[in-house]
């Protein structure tokens, strides 16, 4: 044992010698900013939304702690909640689904193969850059129900064009459609997946008889899946959250008719209007909650659709 | 590529010598047909896109009268370029102000963004150091905890800051302190990025450099981060349009208006004076080129970003 001193093992065991010393010294250095904010801004922000959704906080006075109060009046005696959570699944469940299919049409589309490609992938993600505020007020001008652009294309093919955002029945497929016009970027993501996908085996299946319909749901698909997978998730967590558009369109009482009253901005409302910290903590760990469970339980479904070209990559 | 080529082949040979003007030209090969296909797609779609981009600035044209007119008019025929002087000069909402806003805001978190994601980043790829693989986990944990969870103690921690800071004259509230402090603790998802990045250069520079006695922050400012210029530009020019485009960050922690971004400038305009329409679009238009000319300048950065965040996210 005391021959080997000289050895690695040894060395190790008495603790780092002073190249390794000082490389753990420079990584812990590097690393310290990343470590407060983490403790500051997301640990501490995490354990202290628990603990003030359990409690009476209106932020000039010191949190009265009440158990479960702000829990229940969730589902007691707070109407506007339930239509929140009502406004909100209808734009996730419509937003989502029909996003992803028209992102992934897009991307079929720009992947034909044609000449001058860059430039169509450059305007469909154009919409992208837009500031969500202009892009808001810009559909609110398009979707005017007397004058506005998107009425008078309708009317001159004779059809008579709904009253949009001033409408409590047709405000929220307004905001479904504004959400529509940012696909691109989700296309774009799509588009890579599908470059990645070997063309020798679409032309193996098309020498072995495959027509181009079966090529595309028996290869393309599969190997498309984790692709899917992920804008899936980012999509219902994104319109979870879905904030900005509804916000400058509808306000804080989401106009008209609480129609875009959103999950987030009832919980703004709450927290920077009524200055109700606690109840608002509330609603923001019940949000965490949902969509923690939703994206786990979308991760459970993945085994039986999810295709992985090599395990554990 | 290939399969194309391969399969128009045959077309060529069996046709007679080729003349400029012979049916080998008007043939059409089902891959023409495709090309004709999907460029006609392409171009529709294209224009489904872009027409909110035009209904923009042409509205920026028109005056507060002829905005809604029936039928609706694509091309003014009297066209206000007088509208964007009055845009900037509107009393009340100082433009330019709030453009330096923007500026100031988007340059303060890409900065921090950078400097500490970058550094974070290597020292996980590159560095040895005690609990770097448990701190490593963790931060790929908190990819996990949404915005909405840590707003509310942020602010409040915030706000206990300018407490105790305002009696030596400091203002924390009402200023963009709050919104590009953090930065400077990094961020979780570039982080992420910027380990695969740094864990994908070769070992031998820095061991080279090491050997030759240089110090670990010289071989990672030096000799690494020179590297993966592309990786700091694709974090640098996401982070920038985020920072442009958020609203919430500042409708929180930004009082005065004299201190509004672009994006907040533009809600309380619409929230204030909702009939001048022909100014809000051109407010609007303004707020979007600063982008669109970025875009158009780091265009490989954006196209580049996007794959990985799909891809790696």
């Amino acid at each position: 044992m005391a021959v080997s001193a000289i050895g690695a093992k040894p060395a190790k065991r008495r603790g780092m010698n002073y190249m390794q010393r000082r490389e753990a010294t420079a990584g812990l250095l590097f690393v310290l900013p990343w470590l407060i904010s983490l403790l500051v801004f997301t640990v501490y922000p995490v354990v202290a939304s628990i603990y003030y959704s359990f409690t009476q906080y209106a932020i000039t006075q010191a949190p009265v702690w009440i158990g479960l109060d702000n829990y229940t009046k969730m589902f007691t005696t707070d109407p506007a909640i339930r239509v929140a959570v009502f406004n909100t699944l209808y734009y996730t469940l419509l937003s989502v689904p029909i996003g992803l299919i028209s992102s992934l049409l897009i991307a079929i589309v720009l992947n034909l193969n044609v000449k001058r490609i860059g430039i169509y992938r450059t305007l469909f993600y154009l919409p992208s850059l837009a500031p969500p505020v202009a892009g808001a007020i810009i559909f609110v001008i398009m979707f005017q129900p007397e004058g506005g652009l998107v009425n008078g294309i309708l009317q001159f093919f004779g059809i008579k064009g709904p009253a949009w955002f001033i409408d409590p029945r047709f405000a929220k497929i307004g905001l479904i459609i504004l959400s529509l016009w940012g696909v691109g970027a989700g296309s774009l993501i799509f588009l890579a997946g599908l470059k990645d996908i070997p063309g020798d085996l679409l032309e193996a299946a098309s020498i072995d008889g495959a027509n181009s319909w079966q090529r595309f749901w028996k290869i393309t698909i599969p190997l498309l899946t984790p692709v899917i997978l992920y804008n899936l998730i980012m999509g219902i967590i994104g319109s979870f959250q879905v904030l900005g558009a509804a916000f400058v369109i509808g306000g804080t009482t989401g106009r008209p008719q609480e129609a875009l009253l959103m999950y987030m901005v009832h919980l703004y409302r709450t927290a920077f209007r009524y200055f109700d910290m606690g109840y608002a903590s509330a609603m923001a760990v019940a949000l965490f909650i949902v969509i923690l469970g939703a994206t786990l339980l979308i991760f459970r479904s993945t085994r039986s659709w999810v295709f992985y070209e090599s395990e554990g990559r | 590529m290939s399969t194309s080529v391969k399969r128009e082949a045959p077309a060529a040979v069996s046709g007679p010598m080729r003349s400029p003007t012979s049916s080998s030209a008007a043939r059409i090969t089902p891959q023409r047909l495709r090309a004709l296909i999907s460029h006609v797609l392409l171009a529709f779609l294209a224009v489904i896109f872009l027409v909110p981009f035009y209904w923009m600035f042409i509205s920026s044209l028109k005056t507060n009268q002829t905005m809604f007119s029936n039928p609706i008019v694509w091309l003014p025929s009297v066209l206000h370029w007088e509208n964007y002087a009055s845009a900037i000069n509107y009393p009340g909402f100082p433009f330019l102000k709030f453009l330096w806003n923007s500026t100031y805001y988007g340059l303060g978190v890409t900065i921090g963004t950078v400097v500490s994601c970058s550094m974070v980043g290597y020292a996980f790829a590159r560095l040895k150091f005690p609990f770097r693989n448990a701190l490593f986990y963790v931060t790929v944990a908190t990819l996990m905890i949404p915005w909405v969870v840590t707003f509310i103690p942020t602010f409040i921690l915030f706000k206990e800051v300018d407490t105790l800071l305002s009696p030596v004259g400091i203002k924390v509230l009402g200023t963009y302190l709050p919104l590009i402090v953090p930065a400077f603790g990094g961020n979780a998802f570039y982080i992420f990025l910027m380990r695969q990045f740094f864990l994908g250069l070769p070992t031998e520079l820095s061991d080279a450099a090491r050997a030759d006695g240089a110090g670990e922050f010289r071989i990672f400012w030096q000799i690494m981060l020179p590297l993966v210029k592309p990786a700091i530009m694709v974090m640098a020019v996401f982070t920038f349009l985020a920072t442009w485009h958020d609203f919430f960050g500042p409708l929180i922690y930004v009082s005065d208006n004299s201190q509004y971004p672009l994006s907040l400038g533009l809600y309380a305009f619409r929230a204030q004076r909702t009939t001048e329409w022909a100014l809000m679009m051109a407010a609007s238009t303004l707020a979007t080129v600063p982008l669109i000319i970025i875009f158009f300048f780091t265009q490989r950065y954006f196209l580049e970003g996007i794959k990985l965040t799909g891809l790696k996210g």
